[in-house]
């Protein structure tokens, strides 16, 4: 069973978290940091599994990680699954936000958590993988977003003249931050604020 | 066309992350937060009614903070409104926000539950996927309460979609991981089952996953999924990957369906069926097959998922352990990944080789990559992979390649990263002891042991090295001299100096015949030392030094000084004080023949299960430690030791209590008594007026050792002993209670105190004097109780105690063994007084007879006086108030005895 997806940038900020397991607002930081503390101070061509901290369960639970150019995507797994299953399950999530995002960066995760979610629950549900084929999950996101254009209309005009504001707010806003061809091992990008 | 159009972000939630991101410092980020909050509370509270894309709004902006960890604790009631809606974008956010911030015991759980019902009816696949997402997610018990006995009918249900079926699977494997009661099995299990033949391949991974959670719980029932599942690998393994179409990921077929199989097919043996075993061991070959063929891309995530396939398979090979041949195939595949440039691939290999050491076909085949694991150790860079390979070669090792295993793991050990120190230090204690051909290289390696790495040497450690010396008589001289030698050393490690003192203080006279060893010099080298420690290893240090008085009579004056110099008689520790007040006094006062008796060499410790294993398997918890083979573990078969090792034992209390439980009963007198009183109680009629015996969970194992002894231990657990001594007089008694801490940290917020039933109270006085509230690791602490008989009784006190032991509440019930039969006190009569007293109980319920078979040879002497002394405790259930007893023992023929006891409201014996 997954125990908590994490996403977090180079510099331990939390891009996404999700835990299937109850734990509370504190405890779920420092799991955070904690995570984030043993996995980034690993080189870059190590293994990408090692024993999850004292928090999240200590030895009986692994991270299995992934790290893109300025993020890191965390799995923390118990025994049961399949270590290079969920490395295989992490670049099926990385693929399918670049497909949906098309050229996915940190931002998209930053000001989509909502999207990004939705993406993740067509993959996991409840801790158990739930669909693993990219183009199945994104024939469900697509659904979704012929949903919510229809239901659009007069309330949804608002929302379409964000994007030139959006992008005018955002002066340090960087350009294509592209994450390679994801496969993984991205060469090392220059990394941003 | 991308998926997701970047545009429609809603602007205020932009602005507002914008506005964050732009914060230079951690204050102006929290005031910023805190403005937002206070903005969204007052329009959730305002009266003027928000649209469904405010409140999306606003829900958004409070998953962003509290992603950035900030509390939130409204906007749950609006979430429940969104996910209330008809729109699907507001009930989509509604259901993320309450998945992600609402636990288990919301009391919106009512509400949302009523939400999630809806959307369940509604027969909308996206609202009841949603619905089915949020259940799983959340997991509630409440949840599982109201839904778990209708996901079943959704999940086989002929029409549903496959969407919902998927969703529905793992929302039931969910709950039945939560809440297993409240799923119910029945007839849709059959119909779970067939799913692994469904067409859509995403239905099939997401049965699977719940078949394998249940088929763990309940084997049987599942059964028939062993050959549904062989059916459906057999397909996906021979299939060309174009049959598969969406499933293929990067020209592998349905890897992760086919783990998940292989994974359900680990919760059972071999199938039986012959047709069908042999499908599967083809399956299996075509696997391995595969694996040797060229990849069919460059792509690490072709090999990955392929490997994937290939370590569940070999999982599965090793789980049968049947197959010789697929066994050895699968090492020789592991061996060429423990070289692969993979690192994922080498960790792997080593973590499943571990595994596949201990079959029996194939831990000759893995010994044979020894150099290969032995490198890894040396040269990865990684941690987590060097662990892996101590690991494995703690799995390999056996009697041809300890000594090679033990030195390279020692070698590592010296710059082995200190987070995995520690269990190395237990791997190599427990291989050195476990593969030792001769003891002398036993005691080399636990002595290089402390010299390496003594900090992470724990006591268990030390401990047994010291159990198999006093053990093995052949090592004893060895073992002096090598400590001897290690101590010489200028800056030696405290543990050393603890097993140099023990084993001195024991074996020092073997070597004192060497003028180098003579015991002049071996005390000056110790007390050299002395200054250095902990507490309590001087006092360790003391004992060994009154051991030398016994050992060496010329050393004596020499002793006797240090003990009566004022850093020990006026020592500010009361420990140190004490041992060294009473070993002066000992050696001033006590002749030769008693010293010699007093502080003989220690008996050895009887046979037990390595607490140095059991330590290990409690680190890295149940299953992770191989279990060690019987056969082989009979090397030290008749070393094993006790847990009383405490540095303590060696106090003279110990020999002092020993010498006063000599006039207590021989062993064989007191298991005669045990098991003849429960002859006699069995049959004896139960009243229905005596008062129970107290709670349930209090503590009565060593009860009845009391009978007839006042001494001992009345109870013991991993952290705690608590060991008695008391003395009656007439009709007062006083028990001294020792509770000692067998951890090495302190217990915190200790008390104790006795309790008694009501009519317990008005026949029983008991006066406890208080304790310290901090008990350190290692300590003894002494509670006195003071007791009062004021009348007969029946009931038991029973021992309270309380502790904080590392954050959890211990609570511990011992049943005080004080009896009646302690007050007795034997009284005088003619014969003629005797049986007329006797014939006056005449009334038939006053007369209770047993015959029965005595299990050992009589002595008239011992058995009355124990059956004198104990008797009416076990019959106190017949004895009304104001009772004495009469009890008549006698010797009819050879081994048959016959008691009478007979009731009586004039005591024969006093109480």
């Amino acid at each position: 069973m997954i125990k908590a997806i994490l996403i977090f940038n180079n510099h331990g900020k939390p891009r996404l978290s999700k835990f299937y397991e109850h734990y509370n607002e504190d405890t779920e930081q420092q799991i955070i940091r904690e995570t984030f503390h043993l996995v980034s101070k690993r080189d870059e061509n190590v293994c990408n599994f090692l024993e999850g901290g004292m928090l999240i369960g200590g030895s009986d639970y692994k991270l299995i990680y992934r790290h893109y150019a300025t993020l890191y995507f965390v799995f923390c797994v118990d025994s049961s699954e399949s270590e290079l299953g969920i490395l295989d399950l992490i670049q099926v999530f990385v693929e399918t936000l670049d497909k949906c995002f098309e050229n996915v960066c940190e931002l998209d995760l930053i000001f989509h958590v909502d999207k990004v979610h939705n993406i993740l629950a067509e993959m996991v549900m409840g801790g158990m993988v739930l669909e693993t084929n990219m183009n199945e999950i994104i024939m469900q996101v697509d659904a979704q977003n012929k949903m919510e254009k229809s239901e659009a209309g007069i309330a949804g005009a608002p929302a379409r003249a964000v994007s030139a504001v959006k992008n005018m707010n955002l002066p340090e806003m960087p350009r294509n931050i592209n994450i390679g061809d994801i496969s993984i091992k991205v060469p090392n990008l220059p990394s941003f604020k | 066309m991308p998926a997701v159009s970047k545009g429609d972000g809603m602007r205020g939630l932009a602005v507002f992350i914008s506005d964050i991101r732009n914060c230079k410092s951690k204050e102006a980020e929290v005031k910023r937060i805190n403005k937002e909050l206070a903005n969204i509370r007052s329009k959730f509270k305002g009266d003027k009614a928000l649209d469904g894309y405010s409140k999306k709004k606003y829900v958004c902006k409070l998953l962003f903070i509290f992603l950035l960890g900030h509390d939130i604790d409204f906007g749950h009631m609006e979430a429940v409104n969104l996910l209330s809606s008809n729109k699907y974008t507001e009930k989509q956010i509604g259901y993320l926000f309450i998945s992600v911030l609402v636990n288990s015991n919301s009391d919106l759980i009512s509400l949302i539950n009523n939400g999630i019902k809806n959307d369940l009816a509604s027969r909308n696949p996206t609202f009841m996927n949603l619905a089915l997402h949020c259940i799983a997610n959340v997991g509630s018990r409440e949840m599982a309460e109201a839904f778990a006995s209708q996901i079943p009918s959704i999940l086989v249900a002929g029409d549903t979609m496959d969407s919902v079926k998927q969703s529905a699977a793992l929302c039931l494997l969910r709950l039945n991981r939560t809440s297993p009661d409240l799923v119910p099995m029945g007839e849709w299990t059959a119909r779970v089952v067939h799913l692994l033949n469904d067409q859509h391949l995403g239905v099939v991974t997401a049965a699977t996953s719940l078949i394998t959670t249940l088929a763990q719980k309940s084997p049987e029932d599942f059964r028939t999924s062993i050959s549904l599942a062989v059916a459906r690998l057999s397909r996906i393994v021979t299939s060309a990957s174009i049959d598969l179409q969406d499933y293929t990921y990067y020209f592998v077929a349905a890897p992760w369906l086919s783990v998940k199989l292989l994974r359900l097919l680990q919760c059972y043996p071999p199938p039986e069926d012959a047709a069908l075993r042999s499908r599967l061991t083809e399956c299996l070959e075509t696997i391995l097959n595969k694996a040797q063929e060229p990849p069919k891309s460059k792509k690490v995530q072709h090999s990955n998922a392929k490997n994937a396939v290939l370590f569940e398979a070999i999982a599965l090979i090793i789980h049968h352990d049947s197959e010789p041949t697929l066994l050895v195939r699968a090492c020789n595949q592991l061996g060429q990944f423990l070289q692969h440039r993979e690192t994922n691939l080498r960790y792997l290999a080593l973590e499943s080789m571990c595994t596949l050491a201990s079959s029996e076909f194939s831990h000759e085949a893995v010994k044979t990559h020894i150099d290969t694991v032995i490198n890894a150790l040396k040269t990865e860079r990684d941690v987590s992979v060097r662990q892996r390979a101590v690991d494995l070669l703690y799995a390999m090792c056996d009697r041809s390649n300890s000594k090679q295993i033990v030195a390279e793991m020692l070698s590592y050990l010296e710059n082995a990263d200190y987070s995995i120190r520690e269990e190395i230090v237990l791997k190599v204690a427990i291989l050195a002891e476990k593969y030792a051909v001769d003891y002398t290289w036993y005691v080399d390696t636990i002595l290089n042991l402390i010299r390496i790495a003594g900090d992470h040497v724990s006591e268990e450690v030390w401990y047994r090295v010291i159990q198999i010396v006093i053990n093995q008589d052949d090592v004893q001289g060895y073992a002096a001299k090598t400590v001897f030698e290690a101590l010489q050393a200028p800056a030696c490690h405290e543990n050393l100096l603890k097993v140099g003192g023990y084993i001195l203080g024991e074996f020092g006279n073997l070597i004192a015949g060497d003028p180098r060893s003579s015991p002049l010099v071996q005390f000056n080298l110790l007390h050299s030392k002395f200054h250095l420690c902990s507490v309590p290893t001087r006092a360790l240090l003391l004992s060994a030094y009154i051991k030398f008085i016994n050992l060496f009579p010329e050393v004596k004056p020499t002793i006797q000084d240090v003990l009566r110099s004022d850093s020990q008689l006026r020592n500010a520790d009361v420990e140190l004080q004490q041992r060294a007040i009473e070993y002066l006094r000992l050696s001033c006062i006590a002749s030769t023949d008693i010293l010699a008796t007093v502080l003989e060499e220690m008996p050895p410790f009887p046979e037990r299960e390595s607490s140095i294993l059991a330590k290990l398997k409690k680190k890295k918890g149940p299953g992770k430690v191989p279990d060690m083979d019987e056969a082989r573990w009979n090397v030290n078969g008749n070393t094993e030791h006790s847990e009383n090792t405490e540095p303590t034992n060696k106090a003279p209390s110990h020999p002092f209590t020993d010498l006063l439980n000599m006039n207590s009963s021989p062993a064989a007198g007191a298991s005669l008594l045990v098991d003849v009183l429960s002859d006699l109680s069995s049959p004896a009629p139960t009243p229905t007026t005596g008062p129970g015996p107290g709670p349930t969970d209090v503590c009565e194992e060593h009860f009845s050792r009391f009978v007839c002894k006042n001494n001992g231990v009345i109870f013991e657990n991993q952290l705690l002993q608590i060991g008695l001594k008391s003395e009656y007089r007439q009709n007062l008694g006083r028990i001294y209670v020792f509770y000692g801490n067998k951890t090495s940290s302190q217990f915190l917020s200790f008390s104790s105190s006795v309790t008694s039933s009501d009519t317990l109270k008005t026949q029983l006085n008991v006066h406890t004097m208080p304790v310290d509230p901090t008990v350190e690791g290692g300590a003894q602490l002494q509670q006195i109780l003071n007791i009062e008989c004021l009348s007969d009784f029946s009931d038991t006190p029973v021992l309270n105690v309380q502790f904080r032991y590392g954050g959890t509440l211990q609570n511990i019930a011992v049943k005080l063994p004080v009896m009646l039969n302690k007050f007795f006190q034997p009284t005088e009569m003619t014969s003629e007084d005797f049986f007329q007293r006797w014939k006056q109980l005449g009334v038939p319920q006053q007369e209770v007879q047993t015959i029965f078979k005595a299990q050992h040879p009589m002595d008239t002497d011992v058995t009355n006086a124990k059956v004198q002394k104990t008797a009416s405790l076990y019959l106190k259930p017949l004895c009304g108030g104001g009772v004495g007893l009469i009890l008549k023992c006698c010797n009819v023929s050879g081994f048959t005895t016959r008691e009478t006891l007979n009731r009586s409201f004039n005591g024969s014996l006093n109480l």
